[in-house]
């Protein structure tokens, strides 16, 4: 009956949070949570693998909070999202891994106003829920494709179960070109 | 090599302790299979409570409980360790979904599902999609190391709803 594979189940598209070359041979979609440590070790090793692949690699970073686990997610998440509309995406998703010491709400604010972000705007959007729904949206897609946890990576669209330290990883993804 | 139970096979009944009680020697609230016929159950079993792969795979579940709801199905958690251990377990990462001690006789139920690992003396990590009846519709088998995530089991619930049959 059921495939057991894990594959995208939304493909890479046009509003996906993308970094680098979009038509690179190399496609690492992360789903994270920023308030997770293991994201956040995470987090300089794909800049490692970007500065080494450089235009062979486009990173895709789709929003999966795991709120039961983690008090701040849901709202890290969701400013993300506020932060997009300023055109400051990877400015704000870069910031909050390097401060994830602090990411309750007056800190996440405090973040957005460093990126020219009003606060007026952006406490009201937070509390509008204005992007619950696209963070929802991008939860369930990487449930629906078999994400098991976080950092979950899809790599060319198949979930990738090995090792995501640097060296295997850059080895894994260097025998794919 | 486990034999693991598939689909079409009824679904051996257990009673299994779901809680620790205030002391050895009390029993705790048990759940009984057979008593849940009437919505779909999903059984996790998993080597062991604290290790790294299973916590982030109950974590999973345990965000999933919604959408388990509106599947009408509960998803339970089973592993050889203790009801105390289990207890302690729980509230150390705050989930709410129940765990069962498959613990005496040890892995006996586990047994029945054909998912012991008698060289290693816990379970695989294995699951089953249950239905209303009580007739396992899907089963998988995960390797050891891999967390097998939830996609499977939530396709497995929506084809129950829809009614789609496999033969």
């Amino acid at each position: 009956m059921t495939d057991n594979g894990n594959d995208l189940s939304i493909p890479v598209n046009e509003n996906d949070h993308i970094q680098g070359n979009p038509d690179a041979p190399l496609v690492l979609v992360e789903y994270g949570d920023y308030e997770c440590i293991h994201c956040r070790r995470a987090y300089p090793v794909i800049k490692k693998l970007q500065r080494h692949l450089g235009d062979d690699l486009c990173f895709v970073f789709r929003n999966f909070p795991l709120g039961q686990s983690h008090p701040h997610a849901q709202h890290a998440a969701e400013a993300s999202e506020i932060a997009d509309q300023a055109g400051k995406f990877w400015e704000y998703h870069d910031h909050l891994y390097e401060h994830q010491e602090a990411l309750d709400d007056a800190s996440l604010q405090a973040y957005a106003e460093q990126f020219g972000i009003a606060a007026a705007e952006f406490s009201g959007s937070l509390e509008n829920e204005e992007f619950r729904d696209k963070v929802q949206k991008s939860f369930l897609s990487g449930v629906e494709s078999g994400v098991n946890g976080t950092p979950s990576f899809f790599v060319n669209g198949s979930r990738y179960d090995g090792d995501w330290e640097y060296e295997p990883f850059i080895a894994y993804l260097s025998s794919l070109k | 090599m486990s034999n693991i139970l598939t689909a079409g096979t009824k679904a051996p009944d257990f009673n299994l302790q779901s809680t620790a009680g205030t002391s050895a020697g009390d029993a705790g609230e048990m759940i009984k299979l057979s008593d849940l016929r009437g919505k779909n159950v999903v059984l996790a079993f998993y080597p062991a409570d604290w290790s790294a792969v299973c916590g982030d795979q109950l974590a999973l579940y345990n965000e999933l409980i919604p959408m388990f709801d509106q599947l009408d199905a509960q998803l339970i958690g089973i592993s050889v360790d203790s009801a105390f251990c289990h207890q302690a377990f729980r509230e150390d990462r705050n989930y709410k979904i129940s765990l069962l001690a498959d613990f005496e006789p040890k892995g006996e139920v586990a047994r029945q599902y054909g998912v012991y690992r008698d060289q290693d003396g816990f379970t695989e990590r294995a699951l089953f999609v249950i239905d209303a009846e009580g007739t396992i519709r899907w089963s998988y088998l995960s390797p050891m190391d891999v967390n097998p995530g939830a996609n499977h089991i939530l396709e497995a619930l929506k084809e129950i709803k829809e009614g789609v049959q496999h033969d």
